[in-house]
């Protein structure tokens, strides 16, 4: 295991030069079933730089939750290249360089709002003094102040998941990789944890990796939009997303943000995306 | 079970004593039916023996459910026994089943925590080691299909052997019959967490010390009590077991063998009930400490 110095070192050498935050390319993942392989990722080059907010949309079987976990060390790609801060995703998860945001809030029961966030906290040995100040900061962060001592029975969906976001900030990573969060919350709450997230982005100034199906949401927050398509998993198209940074939910009525969800669309469609739906 | 103020939970409360005194009637009275159908053969050689034709039907019933000896003695008989050997005599004398009810409880428990840390023990170890999951967990599932009451005398013979002598033995045949739950519920408990908790503790890049301690002992716990009810049964008819072998000198057991040597089977089924009271006594105690760890941790 790497020291904290050297950690540190290896975060500034990512920030000063300018190479991307995650560079891949030619990447491939194929599994091995009993029906023969899998092709969940082809050919994939795509580099993501910092401060950027990349979401990658498809229906489901592109492989864009699979993509998200190989930059997590997930899983392990078996072909082509990959570096996250510029060295590999096994070392960069070593040196904790990002936190993850699952699908469900997957908060221990046992644990109460405070305990789950110092969960990583305790992991890397940091004093009582500095985990209590991560957790009351990053629960601010989301909004859920006076919360550290429920129990994740007590809080709502929506606040479940602000939690987990919490629990994967409070490693103060630079790097948020977060695998369709709100996909299980109703659209309002969605809506409005879209807009807290964005601000949070902006606030922290953070690169943020967000999968999701949902075209609305992926135009909303990204600066970039990686459109892939299935059967094998690949990358259609690339989509630049350049409205301006401070945005609210008016800006879904905008012709700009139509034009761009209508790209998005039509990008879904050419990649065959729907040819047996 | 009855708090003020909740009609709903007294109501509850009410059904379910309700329920369970209709069913105790019921089997008290099933048994008093079949207590004077099984005296009856004995009943009427002794009539026959003392010349005795004519009997009211009252009396006959009577008889059946005061004989000294019965094929099946009646509740009461049982009861006044127990009353008898528990109440009425000095807990150190040899005649009382407080003593003997001691002796089997300290085995009991003894084997009861050996088997419980032996069962964790196998389960952490077969959970971290494939090679260990392979190898260990037939011979886990084949000692159970051994009967114990064929091992069990083997199991003291063998310790006296080796000079182990005393508690101990009899506490082994009680830990070799706890710790298969105790194993397989932990193993299974373990296992438990969800492949998204497991990775989330990779993504803290979490070892496995830390990945045992954090997320797969708690998550453990509810099966460990679970497996740890069936466990401290079982552990109290082990001991009951061993003490068939060892002489029958002091014990339910012994109290058991010595009422079937002479045919005392008031003592025998006094014994029978002293130990299934016990039984549940100690499943009970087992369920309260489950309820309250479960409790101060958040999880009920």
């Amino acid at each position: 295991m790497l020291s904290a110095a050297e950690i540190e070192d290896g975060l500034e050498d990512a920030m000063q030069s300018s190479e991307p935050t995650i560079n891949i390319s030619e990447l491939s993942l194929t599994f091995e079933t009993n029906d023969g392989p899998v092709h969940a990722l082809s050919e994939i080059d795509l580099s993501i730089n910092h401060g950027d907010f990349v979401s990658f949309i498809g229906p489901s079987g592109c492989g864009k939750t699979t993509l998200l976990r190989v930059i997590a060390d997930l899983e392990k790609p078996t072909a082509g290249s990959i570096t996250v801060n510029g060295v590999t995703p096994e070392n960069a998860r070593l040196n904790r360089a990002y936190g993850y945001v699952f699908q469900a809030a997957a908060l221990y029961p046992w644990r109460t709002i405070g305990k789950n966030i110092a969960l990583p906290l305790e992991i890397m040995g940091l004093d009582r003094a500095e985990q209590k100040q991560r957790i009351e900061r990053n629960l601010e962060l989301v909004n859920l102040d006076g919360f550290e001592r429920k129990y994740p029975w007590q809080l709502s969906g929506g606040m479940q998941q602000r939690a987990s976001i919490a629990r994967a900030l409070a490693v103060d990573p630079d790097l948020l990789l977060m695998d369709e969060p709100f996909g299980a919350l109703d659209e309002i709450v969605r809506d409005h944890l879209n807009e807290q997230l964005l601000k949070l982005w902006d606030k922290t100034n953070k690169t943020v990796v967000f999968v999701t199906h949902s075209i609305p949401e992926a135009v909303f927050l990204s600066t970039k939009i990686v459109v892939l398509c299935p059967r094998p998993g690949r990358i259609h198209e690339v989509i630049d997303c350049d409205l301006p940074r401070n945005r609210t939910l008016d800006i879904r009525e905008t012709p700009e943000f139509l034009e761009i969800a209508h790209r998005v669309r039509e990008g879904l469609r050419a990649g065959h995306s729907y040819e047996d739906v | 079970m009855n708090t003020p103020g909740s009609p709903l939970l007294a109501t509850v409360g009410r059904s379910q004593t309700l329920a369970v005194s209709v069913v105790l009637l019921l089997i008290i009275a099933i048994w008093y039916i079949a207590a004077i159908f099984l005296n009856t053969a004995f009943q009427e050689e002794l009539y026959k023996r003392a010349n005795r034709v004519e009997v009211s039907t009252e009396e006959f019933v009577t008889a059946t459910l005061s004989q000294e000896r019965p094929v099946l003695p009646s509740p009461h008989q049982v009861l006044e026994e127990i009353w008898k050997t528990t109440a009425l005599k000095k807990v150190t004398s040899k005649r009382s089943l407080v003593y003997h009810s001691w002796i089997t409880l300290s085995t009991t428990l003894v084997g009861f925590v050996i088997g419980t840390l032996l069962g964790i023990v196998l389960a952490v170890l077969i959970v971290h080691s494939r090679v260990l999951d392979k190898s260990l967990m037939p011979w886990i599932i084949t000692s159970q299909t051994i009967p114990i009451l064929a091992i069990a005398p083997m199991i003291i013979v063998v310790l006296n052997a080796v000079g182990i002598s005393g508690l101990l033995p009899k506490a082994f045949i009680s830990t070799y019959l706890s710790f298969f739950p105790v194993a397989v519920g932990m193993t299974k408990g373990l296992r438990s967490p969800d492949a998204i908790n497991m990775d989330l503790m990779k993504t803290f890049s979490a070892g496995n010390w830390q990945v045992f301690w954090k997320l797969r002992l708690p998550s453990s716990l509810p099966y460990l009590f679970t497996s740890m009810k069936i466990a401290i049964a079982i552990a109290l008819v082990g001991a009951i077991v061993g003490e068939l072998p060892t002489g029958a000198v002091s014990g339910l057991g012994a109290r058991l063998l010595s009422g079937s040597y002479y045919g005392q089977t008031v003592q025998i089924w006094s014994a029978l009930l002293t130990a299934a009271f016990l039984a549940a006594a100690l499943v009970a105690i087992v369920d309260i400490l489950n309820q309250v760890t479960l409790k101060r941790m958040g999880l009920s």
